[in-house]
């Protein structure tokens, strides 16, 4: 018999965002407890930048119902979903969540730098039974992280989830470094770190696959004053996941 | 959920363990009270394409000890680890919680599996308490290494087996330049540990390596040499 759960990555131990073990000695409460527990769930989300390199935007955390998505993997992205991916913007997701959602913006209150976590307490998620969780990856063109739509469960306990990064589809990935973040503008808004180049030529102009797929990675170079991108390929790429989500249900 | 009732329960737990514990006392080991030897086979697989894993340091310890966490600086040990493939400092640790440690026979070749056995003796009860952590240098890299920090073997009984896909991580003690002399894998012959860190000083997820095929023309690394995360198999079965 397999007794550990061994169809997800090995458990990341993390720095900044420890794992209340205590709570899983829920699960010994009597069943009657637990079902009282069934509405108005009360969850911590913890959310750690797995990689080396690349800086999260501010944070949307979203607790809401099976009627709403933040985005899909295979859709066109929305307008909200755009403004994120391309210049880190959440407002047009916030204003365009459904009337029950439950959202938290910002955890990191900023950037969430490389190996960093952010906490979300006490989260009340109402009658919400979906998670989910979105930022712009930097830097990238509009390249995000995403939690889409994760069953939020009704038994308490301590949960595990990693997150891959995403192309929102919607702008070339030409990895010039330009300062251009607004929607439709070609270009990455920065590196938030310092270490981004000048005066690439562009890896691309055409973005072939316009719905929501994983991303393909930055490609980069090491020409920090042209070349074709101005992303250094040496620290600005990826494996996925991209984060750790750790959610407690209380 | 009130607290009231969550330390209720915990501290009903630990009234139960200390009745146990007493009267399992009155042997004559040196702790007072009745031990139980443990052992686990702990495979390995090399999932890469051209990576031969460094020899396997293992730890097996209670819990309380973490070897690396994301976000942290790596320890000595794990930087001569990661840098260079030699696990003889990662093995080392002083650390209280640590119960025995134990060396693959050598290099992991991609494709290759190894089993190292582990055994030790603790406290009756204790067994709960047990994890195991593992590394192992990806050797054609700069600091890449994969392994296991802190798994827990607590409801891991005689005859369970457990399956993870590892990871690979970056000891961020060694910038990835992949330049000549760098590297200490067959892809260069160069340079393991080396005592400065000129990288951000941090245990993160590897972002992979470049290669000269994608443009990079100073590294010694080649398409050959790229990686995902998987890269290591890791079985772990109790077998006493």
């Amino acid at each position: 018999m397999l007794s550990l759960n061994n169809d997800v990555e090995t458990i990341d131990q993390t720095y900044k965002g420890k794992v209340m073990k205590t709570i899983t000695s829920l699960g010994v409460l009597p069943l009657a407890l637990l079902s009282s527990m069934a509405f108005s769930q009360s969850i911590d989300v913890t959310i750690t930048n797995l990689t080396q390199g690349m800086h999260f935007t501010p944070l949307m955390v979203s607790a809401h119902s099976d009627n709403m998505h933040v985005f899909e993997a295979g859709q066109v992205a929305s307008t909200g979903l755009k403004t994120m991916a391309e210049g880190g913007d959440i407002s047009v997701l916030l204003a365009d969540s459904e009337a029950g959602a439950v959202n938290v913006e910002n955890p990191a209150d900023g950037l969430l730098a490389p190996s960093a976590s952010a906490m979300v307490t006490d989260m009340d998620t109402g009658t919400n039974n979906q998670l989910s969780i979105v930022a712009m990856v930097l830097p990238t063109n509009d390249g995000f992280v995403g939690l889409d739509s994760w069953d939020i469960p009704t038994e308490a306990g301590t949960y595990t989830v990693y997150l891959n990064a995403y192309d929102a589809g919607s702008e070339a990935n030409d990895e010039i470094i330009n300062g251009a973040g607004a929607l439709g503008m070609a270009g990455i808004p920065a590196a938030p770190a310092g270490n981004g180049g000048t005066g690439a030529t562009g890896v691309t102009t055409s973005e072939d696959n316009q719905s929501i797929h994983i991303h393909r990675g930055n490609t980069g170079d090491t020409d920090a004053a042209g070349g074709i991108s101005d992303v250094d390929s040496r620290i600005h790429r990826w494996l996925n996941p991209v984060a750790k989500v750790v959610v407690t249900v209380k | 959920m009130n607290r009231s009732t969550l330390k209720t329960v915990s501290s009903l737990g630990l009234l139960a363990m200390s009745t146990v514990l007493l009267s399992a006392c009155g042997g004559d080991n040196h702790h007072g009270a009745a031990m139980s030897t443990v052992s686990y086979d702990i495979t390995v697989t090399n999932l890469s394409h051209s990576q031969p894993l460094s020899p396997v340091g293992v730890l097996l310890h209670r819990d309380g000890y973490t070897p690396w966490s994301i976000g942290a600086p790596a320890s000595a040990g794990l930087e001569v680890l990661a840098e260079g493939g030699d696990n003889s400092r990662f093995i080392a640790d002083d650390a209280a919680e640590i119960e025995m440690t134990a060396s693959g026979t050598g290099l992991v070749m991609p494709g290759a599996s190894e089993t190292i056995s582990i055994e030790t003796e603790v406290n009756e009860g204790d067994e709960a308490s047990l994890s195991l952590s593992l590394a192992t240098m990806l050797v054609n890299t700069n600091d890449a290494f994969s392994g296991v920090s802190a798994l827990s073997l607590s409801s891991l009984n005689l005859g369970d087996e457990t399956m993870r896909s590892l990871a690979t991580y970056d000891a961020g003690t060694e910038a990835n330049n992949e330049l000549l002399g760098t590297i200490p894998g067959p892809a260069d012959g160069g340079e393991g540990f080396n005592v400065a860190r000129d990288d951000v000083n941090f245990v993160a997820r590897h972002p992979g390596i470049v290669g000269q095929d994608e443009g990079y023309a100073d590294s010694v690394l080649s398409s050959a040499h790229k990686f995902d995360s998987p890269v290591l198999r890791l079985t772990v079965k109790r077998t006493q």
